[in-house]
């Protein structure tokens, strides 16, 4: 053992150099947020829960296309369409599994309407399974309240598309 | 008439004793995880109550609610027993702590022998929880940290020893009244640190957390445990780190005596100066823990055997015969 390496074992320079080290850090400021509190910032293109959108006019977007159905590598989407009275082909039904889902974000991506979307919004935990199998109301119902947050997004990933 | 009254004079002093220290064993572990996490930049406990100072009542009442799962395969009374030894020994140590020159539960003349005992026999709560676990890792964990608390015993006992010679009395009481002209870390130093890291390996604290080392162990002679019997050992665990501290500050700090003898110092409760002393420490203990990484086995036993015990020894011995030398051996 060399000389210079006792006298660092026998004084423990290293361990209060460290100890030094910490107490520096406990008056730093935090790294971490307050999070149920405040939130961190997520980008336009955040992926969180999906939301059926509508036109202005209240007409819903979403033309059956089918494509996020085909393109939704969790087989998470069911669609099932039917002919309306005016002759506009609807969705009957659009159920999203939310457990299947893997939020890949290709749905959103195929959409030539732009109907199905992902919203900001990731706090949608629920007690019960059920719960997540969401159905058409629930996505439409989503679409209206997120849809100011939603416009803007689309609006603000647009020149990136 | 007159016998039930002292005993219900006792009661009272010892719940005096008694509820302050469990509260604090819940406050030190708030302050011990908002320790580390502000070491790490993380904002640590800070939502139930101020500050989230209830944090840990908040803990408690969650294990009070769990279920308690004995293993079948267990032996039974053992198992429920271990617990109970572990968080009775680290109260009852508690009697014996002066908190000033009259306040002390039990005045005993050979105080630290008894704190020394009861803080050794801490081993046996994590050994029969260890043993009646009928478990691979509870095991394991049980049969380190007996090899791991006796050995670092030694050296403590052989630190106490330090101190005792230059004290002339078993007494914790006079052990701090000896320290009026000057603390025992001046003289000692080299003795309180050594003090410092045993008591860190006798608390199975990092970097001697063997027993419980998360990586192979799952949880040490804990793992089996669960709701309030895990809440037990966790009490007892906190309750031993915080008698540690008390018996560095009785032992080197100066106990419940104000650092400086003058007017405004001498106002404050001796009672606060020894809490203040044990929260210095406890801080330490926190910090450690935020900056060191775990020792490897054989490292541990290395550092206990083969470098504190001799050091220890030999300053026994520089102690003893500078005393010698300069006839300053205390005479009783």
């Amino acid at each position: 053992m060399k000389i210079s390496r006792f006298f660092k074992t026998i004084f423990m320079t290293d361990f209060i150099g460290g100890l030094f080290i910490a107490i520096n850090e406990l008056f730093k400021s935090k790294k971490t947020i307050n999070y149920p509190f405040e939130k961190g910032k997520i980008s336009p293109r955040f992926r969180g829960e999906h939301a059926l959108r509508r036109y202005p006019n209240g007409e819903e977007r979403c033309i059956a296309c089918k494509l996020c159905e085909a393109v939704c590598p969790a087989q998470a989407i069911t669609i099932e369409s039917a002919e309306r009275e005016d002759g506009s082909r609807k969705t009957t039904r659009y159920d999203i599994d939310m457990m299947k889902c893997i939020y890949c974000g290709l749905c959103e991506e195929s959409c030539p309407v732009d109907a199905i979307v992902q919203g900001p919004n990731f706090e949608f935990s629920t007690e019960t399974r059920e719960e997540l199998y969401y159905t058409k109301e629930k996505l439409l119902d989503n679409g209206d309240r997120w849809e100011n947050v939603l416009e803007a997004n689309i609006k603000a990933d647009n020149i990136h598309r | 008439m007159e016998h039930l009254s002292t005993v219900f004079q006792e009661v009272y002093k010892i719940l005096f004793l008694l509820v302050p220290v469990l509260v604090s064993v819940a406050m030190i572990v708030w302050l011990d995880r908002r320790v580390w996490a502000f070491v790490q930049k993380r904002q640590g406990p800070n939502v139930v109550g101020p500050f989230g100072l209830l944090q840990s009542l908040a803990d408690a009442l969650k294990y009070i609610f769990k279920e308690i799962i004995i293993p079948s395969s267990s032996n039974k009374v053992i198992f429920i027993l271990a617990p109970i030894v572990t968080m009775t020994l680290a109260l009852i140590a508690w009697a014996v702590i002066p908190f000033s020159a009259t306040q002390v539960l039990a005045d005993i003349n050979v105080g630290i022998l008894y704190l020394f005992a009861v803080s050794s026999l801490g081993v046996y709560g994590i050994i029969m929880g260890g043993w009646a676990s009928n478990s691979k890792y509870p095991f394991l964990g049980a049969i380190r940290s007996a090899a791991q608390m006796v050995s670092y015993e030694v050296s403590i006992g052989v630190i106490i020893i330090n101190v005792l010679l230059c004290v002339g009395s078993l007494n914790l009481n006079d052990i701090v009244i000896a320290q009026q002209n000057m603390w025992f870390v001046i003289p000692l130093f080299p003795m309180f640190v050594i003090f410092f890291i045993s008591a860190l390996a006798e608390t199975n604290r990092p970097p001697f957390d063997l027993p419980e080392a998360e990586a192979e162990l799952v949880a040490g002679y804990q793992t089996e445990y669960s709701g309030m019997m895990y809440a037990m050992f966790w009490l007892g665990e906190y309750a031993n780190i915080l008698l540690m501290c008390a018996m560095g500050a009785i032992l080197f700090l100066g106990g419940w005596m104000s650092p400086i003898d003058v007017y405004p110092f001498t106002l404050v409760p001796s009672a606060i100066w020894l809490i203040l002393k044990i929260l210095l420490l406890f801080i330490l203990f926190a910090l450690v823990k935020a900056i060191v990484p775990r020792y490897r086995y054989d490292q541990l036993m290395r550092l206990g055997w083969k470098v504190f015990l001799p050091l220890s020894l030999i300053w026994v011995v520089l102690t003893a015969s500078y005393l010698f030398y300069f006839n300053l051996l205390p005479v009783n």
